[in-house]
């Protein structure tokens, strides 16, 4: 991070950062971690900061909180450059890329209305992960384009 | 039978499938060998949407085998009218029957089901997804008229919708077969039958019509176009026409073509065809009594193993 984007939001003595987020995905990355503000987390967010790989990137930061790398692997659908750096006493102890799940759970839900998934059955949305895009465990259907918009 | 439930065509492997149309053909031929095969059996039916030849044929398969069934019922009449949802259904009827058939109007339903049950569960058809139990009586009366090997099959109709398509097509992977995928624009195959058969390497054409093609055919398999997938009745009419077949026609281009259909049909072959030797659909309905027995004596003497 260049000492610009530290003024922008400030060091955090404990927690996840989320760097190399796709410009404009940072509310999606938030829907995915289950994270609304009512639980009391301190979060910072930058949108559509300059970058030099990316053009514009997001910056989530989440303090007090050490995300799973399962957690954060789900990001990989909508922000496949991200960064995950853990902090400790304010230094990066770890630093990870994202990578592509076999498989995601209980995140997005089926645009196929006639899916089983959307009915009030006691079932969890499961969505295979593919070389491109996700398809639905249940009824198959294929979504390739504008995955963020099927995150609960 | 190595699998618990069958729930699409898509897991049945050649053996699978040859080890059920082997078990039918030794059922066809000696059916008396079979009455007392599963004594005291009962099939549990849950059918969520009408059936005639589905329901019926399992029926007679499982009495046929020695068994009975207990059926739910219309919808209209069971605790599912009250909001029961189908995870408790299933797992209510479970208690009642040694299998289960399910048909219902989801996509994914039956997958969902099988996971709330011990029991074996078969998908008679879930929306637009699968009806595996049709394709083993289709490949069935493929085998025994044209052979699953070097077979040219056309495929006719509403592939967007059709669970018969999107199930027979899968499972004609196993196969050395060319599809030929012929359908209105606006009723091809989903994207997501597409890629499974790319992902198998099947060789697969899609046309728009028939004509051209229906010379190098060995089998042309006919599906309804629904008259409800279209915006109005005359676009409907307009389109569902370009996709009838008469005896004319089959005789003048192909007359060796064996011409299959699920059925019901509504006017998409013209009932001058029924007294060719191009039909083969109502042997095709019957034949769903001794693969549905086939399939049911090998699941069912899998459970008691």
């Amino acid at each position: 991070m260049s000492d610009d984007e530290q003024l922008r939001v400030s060091k955090i003595p404990r927690g996840t950062v989320i760097d190399h987020i796709t410009g404009g995905e940072a509310m999606h990355v938030l829907s995915i971690l289950g994270i609304e503000g009512g639980d009391g987390d301190t979060v910072s967010i930058v949108m559509n900061a300059p970058s030099d790989r990316l053009g514009t990137k997001d910056i989530v930061k989440v303090e007090d909180r050490e995300l799973s790398q399962a957690e954060l692997d789900v990001l990989s659908l909508i922000a496949p450059a991200a960064t995950i750096n853990i902090i400790r006493d304010f230094e990066v102890v770890e630093k990870d890329r994202v990578s592509r799940p076999e498989e995601v759970a209980g995140v997005l839900s089926c645009p196929n209305r006639n899916c089983i998934t959307t009915g009030n059955e006691p079932v969890e949305s499961r969505f295979d992960v593919l070389a491109e895009g996700v398809r639905c465990a249940y009824c198959g259907t294929i979504v390739r384009d504008d995955i963020a918009d099927l995150i609960d | 039978m190595p699998h618990d439930h069958i729930i699409s065509a898509k897991q049945l492997s050649r053996a699978d499938i040859e080890e059920v149309l082997d078990r039918a053909a030794e059922i066809d031929d000696n059916p008396a060998a079979f009455t007392q095969r599963h004594p005291g059996a009962l099939l549990g039916l849950l059918f969520f949407e009408p059936s005639t030849r589905t329901k019926m044929s399992f029926t007679a398969a499982i009495k046929r085998l020695g068994g009975d069934v207990v059926d739910m019922g219309p919808v209209e009449y069971s605790s599912v009218e009250k909001g029961e949802s189908l995870a408790d259904t299933v797992r209510v009827v479970e208690g009642y029957a040694d299998a289960l058939v399910m048909r219902h109007p989801s996509e994914g339903s039956a997958k969902m089901a099988s996971e709330f049950v011990d029991v074996p569960l078969i998908n008679a058809g879930d929306g637009a997804g699968q009806h595996p139990t049709q394709t083993l009586l289709d490949l069935y009366t493929i085998r025994e008229n044209a052979g699953l090997d070097d077979l040219t099959i056309g495929i006719m109709g509403d592939l967007k919708y059709g669970r018969t398509v999107h199930s027979l097509a899968h499972a004609l992977t196993n196969f050395d077969a060319t599809q030929h995928f012929i359908s209105p624009e606006s009723l091809k195959l989903p994207r997501s039958v597409r890629y499974d058969l790319h992902e198998e390497g099947a060789t697969i054409r899609e046309h728009t019509e028939l004509e051209p093609i229906l010379s190098s055919l060995d089998v042309l398999y006919v599906t309804r176009i629904q008259k409800e997938r279209f915006p109005d009745e005359s676009e409907y009419r307009a389109v569902a026409g370009e996709y009838q077949i008469d005896a004319q026609t089959l005789e003048e281009v192909n007359d060796d073509v064996t011409v299959l259909h699920p059925l019901p049909r509504v006017d998409e072959i013209d009932h001058d065809v029924d007294a060719t030797e191009h039909a083969q659909f109502f042997e095709q309905a019957h034949n769903g009594v001794p693969v549905r027995m086939a399939l049911l004596d090998l699941m069912l003497e899998g459970e008691s193993a």
